[in-house]
């Protein structure tokens, strides 16, 4: 298959396809560190997740008419207060979940499971009353349009490049909060043992239910960038969640790196095959991959030593 | 078998369940419905087969599968592939560019059968691979995960991407599989027409028929050693295993015993439904399996054939009346069976309705035996009080 090209195009076509692995990289990551949180250090399955980041994704929709509606002169800067907005809402949407349903359930994770795929089907139904069976789609503003031309064949979107920025901002910041503050030790210290962790004075409901409304802001935010890339439909978000649980076992479903490594192999892998392959086959062979490692090694590629 | 060997594998509760579904199932709904009807019902008893499956695999094993999808499909693919390469014989498809292979083969200028559809001309040799093919697949499934202590959520994710990875090879090879649309019109069974009203009733009784003898393997398994090993493991594993027992193994004949039941299902659903399609193959149809067996009850046999018609049902009402309603309707079921209540209709038959029966069934007794035995009276105050 590599015979057709010249070797010049063929370093072209990597360095395109690798530009939009990049792309569908930071798409993965910010969905995958939301879910990171809820299931690697919750050990919940939130299979609503994809519903959440479509919250995010609706919203960005929304604030984009109202600053093109009211705020003409300031449509460039909507982005920003969108993606707040976002996290924001599907952040408080995540804690009324947690209080209402996942806390009655933590001993029993097959069973959130299913309750939360009965969630993300009622969250499917209320999108597509709300806005519509169609996709929606956002005006990007002026200064997200276009592309880089590095070379004659490679050109590089703005639009990725931001959406880029976005992803390795948020991993650091939460790489931050989980490890260096104070809060991010309670959570993994409830995570490791919660009766000592509640023996010491941790308020354990409490940072269950923050930890649970950060991981769904997150995926708020990634609907928000996932807006600038594709358009939003009611079931958008389902196309994705196993996708991202992959990459989050694949990971080691305890470990941030882990998780970031994921996303990067799988994206990569996917969108270089993509060009030599049809779609659907660099799927199957990227997701047969990931399942045939995970059989040889299924605590992922990064894994916690924990003492059980 | 002797007498008391059968009372121990079918008690006197169990015995009444199973005279009470063979009623419903072989005369009330047959007297009671039209064919229409009746064969709807025989789809929804195809999943009842995925069901009792689960009910094996999770209500006992505590493995939930969500890729039963998979395994539903291949049974039907695999009838269907049959039934395709009789209806595409030389002459029926005399008009298209290369007569006797399959329709969409041709569309997508295929010009010879592949190879794997060869030997889906023998009727002898579709009827094994619908119980040997997806049990061979979900044994290397359960091999490779089970054998190193993979289970719970991590179990049921990979089997999800499993049933991810086959609908998109099925949609995306279409020249092999008839992509997104499925293998469709089939038309005859040995020169016999599947099509009519006669069709479909024997095809009923036959769907009946084996769901029966899928109930009465399922009954037998729980009765039996394994049943109780199943419970142990499911609720204490490492006592099992230090006990001397390999867990894995049983881990991975249920859940190959539990692909079975739905390839049964699949091939069923295909001889009655009339196509098979990559729609029941992928992880929503396979999730939704999981919620059929969960509202029947995921620790009784019985409970997931009534769940599977219960909510079969609800669906087909719904969607025909208020279509909108169905997905709000289907994800408060989800989050009602799961945290109100996690054993089903048969856990509220169990606690609300079969003292009732039993009393009934103690009144019952107890007059015929009012002649017989002195105590007889006693007895039935005893029964007729509480």
């Amino acid at each position: 298959m590599f015979a057709d090209y010249t070797t010049s195009e063929l370093m072209s076509i990597f360095a395109m396809q690798g530009f939009a692995g990049l792309i569908l990289f930071s798409v993965f990551v910010l969905m995958a560190l939301g879910l990171a949180i809820i299931f690697g250090q919750m050990g919940v399955i939130n299979m609503a997740h994809g519903e959440f980041m479509i919250l995010g994704a609706y919203i960005t929709y929304l604030t984009s008419n109202v600053f093109a509606d009211y705020m003409p002169n300031l449509f460039g800067a909507y982005f920003f207060i969108a993606m707040i907005l976002a996290f924001i809402a599907a952040g408080a949407l995540g804690m009324l979940v947690e209080w209402a349903m996942i806390r009655h359930l933590y001993h029993r994770p097959l069973d959130t499971l299913l309750a939360t795929w009965g969630l993300s089907l009622i969250l499917q139904q209320c999108y597509r009353t709300i806005f519509g069976a169609r996709e929606v789609g956002v005006t990007l503003p002026d200064w997200l349009m276009g592309s880089f031309q590095l070379t004659d064949i490679i050109e590089v979107p703005i639009n990725g490049i931001f959406v880029m920025t976005l992803a390795v901002g948020i991993s650091v910041a939460i790489a931050a909060l989980m490890y260096k503050s104070r809060w991010g030790i309670q959570v993994r210290s409830v995570v490791q043992n919660r009766p000592m962790a509640g023996a010491v004075g941790i308020n354990t409901a409490r940072v269950d239910r923050l930890t649970f409304g950060l991981g769904c802001g997150i995926a708020g935010v990634a609907g928000s960038a996932f807006t600038m890339i594709g358009s939003t439909g009611p079931t958008s978000g389902q196309l994705y969640i196993v996708d991202t649980f992959l990459v989050v076992v694949f990971g080691g479903a305890a470990s941030l790196l882990g998780t970031i490594a994921s996303a990067f192999t799988i994206s990569q892998a996917q969108s270089t095959m993509e060009f030599f392959l049809s779609g659907s086959m660099a799927k199957v062979l990227t997701l047969l991959f990931v399942v045939f490692i995970l059989m040889l090694r299924p605590q992922g590629l990064f894994s916690l030593k924990v003492r059980r | 078998m002797s007498y008391a060997g059968l009372r121990s594998l079918l008690p006197k509760n169990d015995l009444i369940n199973f005279a009470v579904l063979a009623l419903i199932l072989v005369v009330v709904l047959p007297l009671s419905l039209d064919i229409f009807r009746l064969n709807l019902v025989g789809k929804y008893l195809t999943y009842a087969f995925v069901a009792l499956g689960l009910v094996l695999c999770w209500g006992y094993g505590g493995i939930l599968s969500l890729g039963q999808g998979v395994f539903f499909g291949l049974g039907g693919y695999a009838m269907a592939m049959f039934l395709k390469l009789e209806a595409s014989s030389p002459e029926n498809t005399a008009i298209q560019s290369t007569p006797g292979i399959p329709d969409f083969m041709d569309w997508n200028q295929l010009t010879e059968l592949p190879w794997f559809w060869q030997p889906f001309h023998s009727l002898t040799f579709t009827v094994i691979a619908i119980i040997v093919i997806p049990s061979i697949f979900a044994y290397i499934i359960g091999v490779a995960m089970f054998k190193r202590r993979v289970g719970g959520v991590y179990f049921a994710i990979i089997t999800q991407a499993v049933a991810a990875i086959l609908t998109i090879l099925i949609i995306g090879q279409q020249g092999y599989t008839g992509g997104v649309n499925g293998i469709t019109d089939l038309r005859t069974l040995f020169g016999w027409d599947i099509r009519t009203n006669e069709a479909k009733y024997v095809f009923y009784f036959l769907c009946v028929f084996m769901l029966f003898l899928c109930l009465g393997v399922a009954q037998f398994v729980r009765k039996s050693k394994l049943g109780r090993l199943l419970v142990a493991m499911r609720e204490m594993e490492d006592r099992v295993r230090f006990s001397g027992y390999d867990v894995a193994n049983f881990k991975i004949f249920v859940f190959c015993l539990g692909s079975a039941f739905a390839a049964i299902g699949g091939a069923m659903f295909t001889l009655q439904v009339g196509f098979m399609s990559p729609t029941f193959v992928g992880i929503v149809p396979s999730i939704e399996m999981v919620i059929f067996c969960a509202v029947g009850g995921r620790l009784s046999i019985f409970g997931a054939v009534y769940g599977a018609l219960v909510v079969n049902w609800a669906k087909t009402t719904f969607s025909e009346s208020f279509p909108e309603l169905w997905l709000f309707a289907m994800g408060a079921l989800f989050i009602g069976v799961v945290m109100a209540f996690p054993n089903g209709l048969a856990g509220l038959y169990t606690k609300y309705c079969e003292p009732k029966v039993n009393q009934l069934i103690a009144r019952f007794t107890g007059k015929s035996n009012d002649t017989s035995a002195e105590l007889a009276p006693q007895m039935k105050t005893e029964g007729g009080n509480p």
